[in-house]
């Protein structure tokens, strides 16, 4: 009795960090529409400031004053975030908002690896605080017990500055109805700019709080937003109160998940959130969230067409090109058209269902690597022949992308993005903790093709026959029905279903689709690496893709495959870089700013400019 | 003439504010039905809750006697109901043919079809759908660029490609020019007597409503106060004081 | 005082204001009539640039208005209360009428909490009541507040009379006299014709977003095939 007690303590104290973040990131929401998943950078920085304000202050006065500094720092640099790239987008879609958040993660990555390097920094205990507390004969640490205490008091300084002062009752108003709010002589811009500070400084006190059991590390980003999506959407976005609550809960859970299921803490609180969905789609104390008011996805363009006898010849005369390949090129070249053709099918799959079907997941790498998974795990645990795990990668990924959407279609917008993030969190988490099944990040090993297969050659054919029919009958079916119905959903779900299309039941089919191409890319994948990690769930893998269909331009149909072969070729020389990701970061958030069309959309619009005939002319 | 549309004692509250407060009408065979009223009468309410976008708190409809109370919208349409929006609610990234192909793609259940290619069928249907509300020379126009009057007669072909018996239409002529008011509402009535199919229509341009509708509805602070022939109602006591207000409440306000 | 000059005004592509022109004079009343969807609200909203005009211009005591954010719109003096009231249901009335509130302005009458409350004694009871605990009238009465909270010079009220129930009518045509003769000038969009002729000086008809009429309600009464063609039914 005494161990449970001090295992909910223990809980307790871990619900600190999560429900400071978690809080920042739903009040952010609530006045500015838009979900920050930078935020998870501001832990980190807050962690990694916090280390090096306490080496520098000396004493209990001077820890508990890095704390307070840490908070303001992050609320400055928030602050800068806000109004030199967040400022210009709050009328963009949607999805721009979004990758405008991710381009920010990856700068503050870098700049992070730049000023502290990259080794993980221990926090330091905190002075007087150092060892236990012997509650019911179990030892429970003094610091926990202080952080105890301060999480209702943060509740209640926030819950104070929300009901209480100007500030917090603009705020309220703001969240119900911004425009009216300026109507009445305030100005937005500075209220954003300060909620977004606030916000980024909770972020911040979270991550150096929480130092002295932890410390400061460059993973710390992703590893706390999908715990923190949960949390909020759990609570429901928004609310404060639910917040708090839902941290509570998932932090407690993870306590006793440690001690009793160790193997199952991450997939435990997905559990969670998933059961709650069920019974309440928008979270304990939410409320329901329209989609973007501007939109997903951007305005839908005009009419598309499949290529004209002009773009027919181009593809044939590329087509035939990579088939003779083999004659000519060095080994190096056939890989590297391999891996450009696995990420093209990957990317074109997500481009299906954003592109075409409006629907901006942001958990895509799920069905990627859960294919490879799928087919890796059939060969190295019971020898399946190679053709036929290959043959249940794509399967696979698209039951899990059945069963995923089924959740998540039934929310739009901002909710649906969370929600796939968090669910491709989750099959991250069983690759990743299931260990006795799928080797944690040991990965699975010699999972090797078919002899008739096992050679560059041969292997080089089958993806290009392979992965060029995915994108090509994905391409296919835009043009047809199905296509069709799926735009219509996006372009007006109102009227398509005043038309008799069932929209959910189209997106669902389009989901799983576009679940089960990706599942195809991640089986040529696996088998032409000969092992997979759980490195192909991770978020940054499904960032990639969402980067390469926004970069290729989400509204041109070649958008994924250009984007795709561009960022693969770059890759080499670019991942040589030291700082790659800076520079990434930094080109993202200037397409989102300067040429939102994309790469693709734009050159075709400077074309469009400098004659008058388009290059996908009708028929 | 035979009712193919009732509405029974329709009640909708929101946080207990009665929106429609037990509308009970019908509307019959051939027949072309205005619903007017001031803003905030519950028109929008009280006509969604027959398209399905909405549940009733209480109350029923009836199409040709069968009960559709809360059914969803898309099975509405599967009966034979047709419907227009009050903000056009057209495919942006289809062309103007294009738009009226999936309504027909939609009716002939071929939704979750993979192999044809979309804009090759129907299409001569839907070309004869466009002529009937004169927009066949714009067929393959992107929507986007479609004037806005253009857009509510593509909506309108769009309403009509199922070959409804019934026609349900949210304001179809606003944000139109008043010229293209009454060619609109003209374009409705030809479509009602050639095609012998009902129409339930809201409408705050009364010209139109006067010239067209052979009967019409007034709805006022969600009770219907008025049904009956264009004279009836415009000589309605009731009527006259919704539209211009109450005659003898303002003596003192002026002295105040 | 506010001088709009052949505005035109869109929702997407719908037209909904057509070259429309029209002036207010300081102190003055002025009715906008017409029936729903003549475009009144679009008006009034392009006034306060929460819908922005096209084309035209909306000039406020020598200043152009069009382009500006709403906020500078309020600050420059003129206060907006909207058609469907939007008051902030989760707030009380209390913290209603602060985000309204804005510094002390030269030419326009200064308004306290007290003295609202004393303009509507209704609001007074219920300071603590949420917003969407307020029948129809009393958060009518609340839109107002919280716009004077203000201080404007120039009010817009969008039908101020709509969906309330008579006996509130009434008051609310009271506390509109009360404001001018306090030095208000106001700007009001109307349905009801008796009650715009009980408060207002001169009266405006659109119709389609043009302007039909504009003058005293002595000539419109006088005009009574003005009033059938684009006021009654």
């Amino acid at each position: 009795m005494a161990f449970l007690f001090a295992l909910f303590l223990t809980g307790l104290a871990n619900a600190a960090a999560l429900f400071l973040v978690a809080s920042g990131l739903s009040l952010i929401f609530g006045v500015t529409r838009i979900v920050n998943f930078a935020h998870g950078s501001f832990y980190m920085l807050g962690a990694f400031i916090g280390v090096t304000l306490m080496e520098l202050l000396p004493g209990a006065v001077g820890f508990w004053g890095a704390i307070l500094l840490t908070g303001l720092a992050v609320g400055l640099i928030g602050a800068l975030v806000e109004i030199v790239v967040l400022r210009r987008i709050y009328r963009a879609p949607e999805l721009f908002q979004l990758v405008a958040t991710f381009g920010v993660i990856l700068v503050i990555q870098d700049l992070a690896l730049m000023i502290w390097g990259a080794e993980d920094r221990l926090g330091p205990r905190a002075p007087g605080l150092r060892g236990v507390w012997r509650i019911f004969g179990e030892p429970v640490p003094k610091f926990d017990i202080v952080l105890i205490a301060i999480t209702p008091v943060i509740l209640l300084a926030l819950w104070y500055l929300i009901t209480r002062t100007r500030l917090g009752i603009l705020v309220r108003a703001a969240t119900q109805d911004r425009e009216m709010v300026g109507a009445l002589g305030v100005n937005q811009a500075w209220l954003f700019t300060g909620v977004f500070a606030l916000g980024s400084a909770l972020a911040g006190w979270g991550g150096a709080l929480q130092l002295p059991k932890g410390g400061a590390n460059l993973l710390m980003d992703f590893n706390i937003i999908g715990a923190v999506f949960v949390v909020v959407v759990i609570g429901g976005m928004g609310s404060l109160p639910g917040a708090f609550i839902a941290a509570v809960l998932i932090s407690v859970l993870n306590a006793f998940g440690v001690a009793f299921l160790p193997e199952s803490t991450l997939v435990l609180m997905f559990v969670v959130m998933a059961a709650v969905l069920i019974l309440r789609p928008y979270g304990l104390l939410g409320r329901e969230e329209t989609a973007g008011e501007h939109g997903q996805v951007g305005a839908p363009e005009t009419p598309i067409r499949p290529y004209g006898p002009r773009g027919v010849a181009l593809t044939v005369a590329l087509l035939v090109l990579l088939a003779a390949l083999p004659a000519f090129a060095e080994p190096f070249l056939l890989t590297l058209v391999v891996d450009i053709t696995v990420f093209a099918l990957f990317a074109a799959s997500l481009h299906f269902i954003l592109g075409t079907g409006g629907m901006v997941s942001f958990g895509h790498a799920a069905f990627f690597g859960g294919g490879a998974y799928a087919a890796a795990l059939l060969v190295y645990h019971s020898e399946t022949p190679m053709e036929l795990a290959f043959l249940c990668a794509p399967l696979a990924a698209g039951v899990l992308a059945l069963g995923i959407g089924w959740f998540c279609i039934r929310l739009s917008g901002v909710y649906f993005a969370m929600l796939t993030l968090a669910f491709s969190q989750l099959v991250w988490s069983l690759a990743f903790q299931w260990r006795s099944v799928t080797r944690g990040d040991d990965g699975l090993i010699n999972i090797w093709p078919a002899d008739w297969l096992n050679a560059p050659m041969p292997y080089y054919y089958l993806t290009l026959a392979l992965g060029v029919g995915g994108i090509l009958t994905l391409r296919h079916i835009i043009h047809a029905p199905f296509g069709y119905a799926l735009r219509a959903g996006r372009d007006s779900p109102r009227q398509a279903e005043a038309m008799g299309i069932n929209v959910g039941r189209v997106q669902l089919v389009a989901f799983a689709l576009a679940g089960a191409m990706a599942g195809l890319a991640g089986g040529l994948f696996v088998f032409s690496k000969g092992s997979v990690f759980p490195t192909e769930l991770e978020i940054t893998k499904s960032f990639d893709a969402l980067i390469v269909v926004f970069l290729g331009g989400v509204k041109t149909l070649a958008g994924g495959v250009v984007g795709a072969s561009f960022m693969t070729s770059v890759e080499h020389w670019l991942t040589r870089l030291e700082y790659w990701r800076l520079v990434l970061g930094l080109v993202i958030i200037a397409v989102v700013i300067l040429m939102p069309e994309g790469i693709v959309g734009t050159l075709k619009r400077l074309a469009g400019r400098l004659r008058p005939s388009t290059e996908e002319a009708p028929r | 003439m035979t009712e193919i549309l009732r509405a029974d004692t329709l009640r909708k509250s929101y946080d207990g504010f009665l929106a429609v407060d037990g509308v009970s009408f019908s509307v019959r065979e051939g027949e072309l039905k205005a619903l007017i009223g001031p803003n905030g009468a519950g028109k929008s309410t009280c006509f969604n809750m027959l398209t399905g976008q909405l549940k009733p708190s209480s109350g029923e409809v009836f199409l040709r006697g069968a009960r559709i109370t809360g059914k969803r919208p898309r099975e509405i349409w599967r009966l034979g109901v047709g419907r227009t929006f009050q903000i056009t609610g057209t495919y942006a990234s289809m062309s103007v043919a294009e738009n009226v192909q999936m309504a027909l793609i939609s009716h002939h259940r071929r939704l979750f079809g993979f192999g044809a290619r979309a804009w090759k069928l129907y299409r001569a249907e839907a070309l004869d759908l466009l002529r009937s509300v004169a927009l066949d020379d714009q067929a393959d126009r992107p929507c986007s660029v479609l004037a806005y009057g253009d857009l509510k007669r593509l909506e309108l072909a769009i309403a009509l490609s199922h070959r409804p018996r019934l026609l349900l239409m949210d304001e179809p002529t606003a944000g139109m020019a008043p010229s293209a008011r009454i060619d609109m509402m003209q374009l409705v009535a030809d479509v009602v007597r050639d095609q012998g199919l009902s129409v339930l229509f809201t409408e705050h341009d009364m010209d139109v409503v006067f010239a067209h509708a052979h009967h019409i509805m007034v709805l006022n602070r969600g009770k219907l106060i008025a049904d009956g022939n264009a004279e009836a109602v415009r000589n309605d006591p009731r009527v006259q004081e919704v539209y211009l207000g109450g005659g003898t409440l303002f003596k003192e306000a002026r002295d105040a | 005082m506010l001088e709009v000059a052949s505005i035109h005004s869109f929702y997407g592509k719908a037209h909904i204001l057509d070259a429309l022109s029209f002036s207010v004079a300081r102190g003055e009343v002025v009715a906008l009539l017409g029936r729903n969807g003549a475009g009144k609200s679009t008006t009034m909203k392009s006034v306060m640039q929460l819908v922005r005009p096209r084309a035209g211009s909306v000039i406020f005591e020598g200043r152009e208005l069009v382009g500006l954010p709403a906020y500078r719109v309020a600050k420059a003096g003129l206060g907006y209360v909207p058609e469907d009231r939007r008051v902030f249901s989760d707030l009380t009335v209390l913290e209603n009428l602060e985000v309204g509130r804005q510094p002390k302005r030269d030419g326009a009458p200064h308004w306290t909490v007290a003295q609202l409350f004393e303009l509507f004694p209704n609001l007074a009871e219920r300071r603590h009541n949420r917003g969407k605990h307020l029948s129809g009238g009393e958060q009518q009465m609340l839109t107002i507040a919280r716009t004077l909270m203000g201080n404007p010079a120039l009010l817009l009220l969008d039908e101020p009379s709509e969906g309330i129930a008579p006996v509130i009518v009434e008051q609310m045509a009271r506390s509109i006299a009360m404001l001018k003769s306090e030095g208000l000038t106001v700007l009001l969009s109307e349905q009801n014709l008796h009650f715009a002729r009980a408060v207002a000086d001169r009266a405006v008809i659109l119709e389609a977003g043009q302007k039909k009429f504009d003058g005293s309600f002595e000539t419109l009464e006088s005009r009574p095939e003005i009033r059938d063609a684009y006021l009654s039914v």
